[in-house]
């Protein structure tokens, strides 16, 4: 495991390399999802007013 | 060159040279960063010399920015550039003659202070003859991609500080180029810096009044 | 094609579209990161390629994501296809983000082969001036109020940015032969890794289809709603 983790002593650029990489995926999914959500809810809310 | 052309250049370096010397405020600032960098680097004139060429190009593109955002903000906000459009200049032909009015009052005088400011660099006499002709050649693509700057952030009211963001990266070639003129003069290698930077400049200039052109048209037309 | 200018259709289409995009990207990403660490040390760089897999990727759709706006901006400009704007708008983040990631990933890849934590490399430099094309496009987008405007204007950008990116990008090559910079990709790439690399490439360019996609349709659910608020007004 620890091995794995070292990576031949370069873990310490791939985790963090991989690691940003993750974060930044997952922050534009979370971002562009919740502002879907809350767009979506919104018109919701203003047809069933209208109604 | 027509009647109409002549005139509306003749009018705008007039204007240029009346309005607080915009001429005089880059070269002012021009000299400044001369005088800053070494201040920050060190009195080390080898180094000096082997950095004034993107010194000074940076210096010059920086200075001629200033007057930039008065490009058209002034027609446009007193009404004369409805009045201009009328004329029986085509758009594109009115920011040629824009874009020359600002070469004419900005980069050329810069191009011809540079020799002085290179000497605060000690730049030997081939070096600063070719920073002069790369400032010769390259400050035209300047004020053309500048005018595409100018006409794009017409109207904003915080224009003047997206102007710099929009234009400094479309102008990296440029800088690249014609501080390469310099670093050929120095290394005694000719590496044809000088004619990719012709070839810039010429395209900047033939291509920019189309887009700034089409940038004035949307403003107006609003 | 310009069926698809209906935002209606759009909205239809992108909704069938959506699940198996995402899908694949999901598996294109897990695949990819499974052949990435299963993959023998490089002779030169040890383990250090496997950030090439998630550097290069990003890189791709960095550059693509331009690409498609300049795309779109021509489309808005020439033909006023309606939906254009919106799409050009909606990639603009995204694509800052991905080049940003570009240039961490490159710098994280750049220190154990030559360093330091950024070197004048080609491809690293014409990244960061990518980098502020973007930025000054989203400004721009932002800085204009009238949105009809601000999007004609945008246009315009995008296409003098995009006739400019290769002018930029050679430029920046020569500037890097001159001074004999560091280079951190160079030449072919082994058989072994380019598996990894294509399935995390596609992953991402599937990834960002797919962003791409749920931000257009909520510029446009977001614009139904402003509608029915001017008309209750």
């Amino acid at each position: 495991m620890t091995a794995f983790l070292a990576m031949g002593g370069y873990g310490v650029f791939i985790w963090p390399a991989y690691g940003v990489s993750a974060l930044a995926l997952i922050a534009m999914v979370w971002q562009s999802w919740a502002a879907w959500r809350a767009a979506k809810k919104r018109l919701e809310d203003l047809e069933r007013d209208r109604s | 060159m027509s009647g109409p052309f002549a005139s509306l250049l003749v009018r705008d370096l007039r204007l240029a040279a009346r309005s607080g010397g915009s001429a005089a405020l880059a070269l002012a600032f021009f000299a400044l960063v001369a005088t800053l960098v070494p201040l920050g680097v060190g009195a080390d004139l080898k180094l000096l010399s082997r950095i004034a060429g993107g010194v000074l190009w940076v210096g010059a593109v920086l200075a001629a920015l200033l007057s930039l955002d008065r490009l058209y903000q002034g027609d446009f906000d007193d009404g004369s550039l409805d009045l201009i459009a009328l004329s029986p200049l085509s758009l594109e032909q009115v920011a040629l003659a824009k874009l020359l009015a600002h070469w004419f009052s900005t980069g050329l005088p810069l191009t011809l202070l540079s020799p002085l400011l290179a000497l605060l660099f000690g730049l030997s006499g081939e070096g600063t003859w070719a920073l002069f002709l790369s400032l010769l050649i390259g400050t035209p693509a300047v004020s053309a991609v500048g005018a595409i700057g100018a006409s794009l952030t017409l109207s904003l009211k915080r224009g003047g500080l997206i102007l710099p963001l929009i234009i400094l990266p479309l102008l990296a070639p440029a800088v690249i180029f014609g501080a390469g003129a310099v670093t050929a003069a120095l290394d005694h290698l000719p590496n044809g810096a000088l004619g990719l930077l012709s070839a810039f400049s010429l395209a900047a200039v033939l291509l920019s009044p189309f887009a700034a052109a089409a940038c004035v048209r949307l403003n107006l037309a609003g | 094609m310009f069926r698809y200018a209906n935002p209606a259709v759009f909205m239809r289409l992108s909704g069938v579209l959506l699940p198996w995009v995402s899908g694949a990207a999901l598996i294109a990403l897990a695949v990819g990161l499974y052949l990435g660490f299963h993959v023998p040390p490089d002779y030169q760089q040890g383990m250090t390629v496997t950030i090439m897999f998630v550097h290069v990727p990003a890189a791709i759709v960095a550059e693509s994501a331009y690409g498609l706006i300049a795309i779109a901006s021509l489309f808005s400009l020439v033909w006023r296809h309606p939906l254009a704007d919106t799409a050009a708008r909606a990639a603009a983040p995204l694509g800052a983000v991905f080049t940003a990631l570009g240039l961490v990933t490159g710098s994280l890849w750049g220190r154990p082969m030559w360093g330091a934590y950024w070197v004048w490399d080609a491809r690293l430099t014409s990244f960061l001036l990518l980098l502020f094309l973007y930025l000054g496009y989203i400004a721009l987008w932002n800085a204009i109020e009238d949105e009809a405007r601000a999007a004609r204007a945008a246009a315009i950008l995008a296409l003098v940015g995009a006739i400019n990116l290769p002018i930029i990008k050679f430029s920046v090559d020569w500037w890097n032969t001159l001074h004999q910079g560091e280079s951190i990709l160079s030449g072919q790439i082994a058989s072994v890794f380019l598996w990894p690399l294509l399935t995390m490439a596609l992953g991402y360019m599937l990834l960002f289809a797919a962003l791409w996609m749920i931000r257009i349709r909520t510029e446009i659910v977001t614009r139904r709603a402003r509608n029915l608020m001017q008309r209750a007004a």
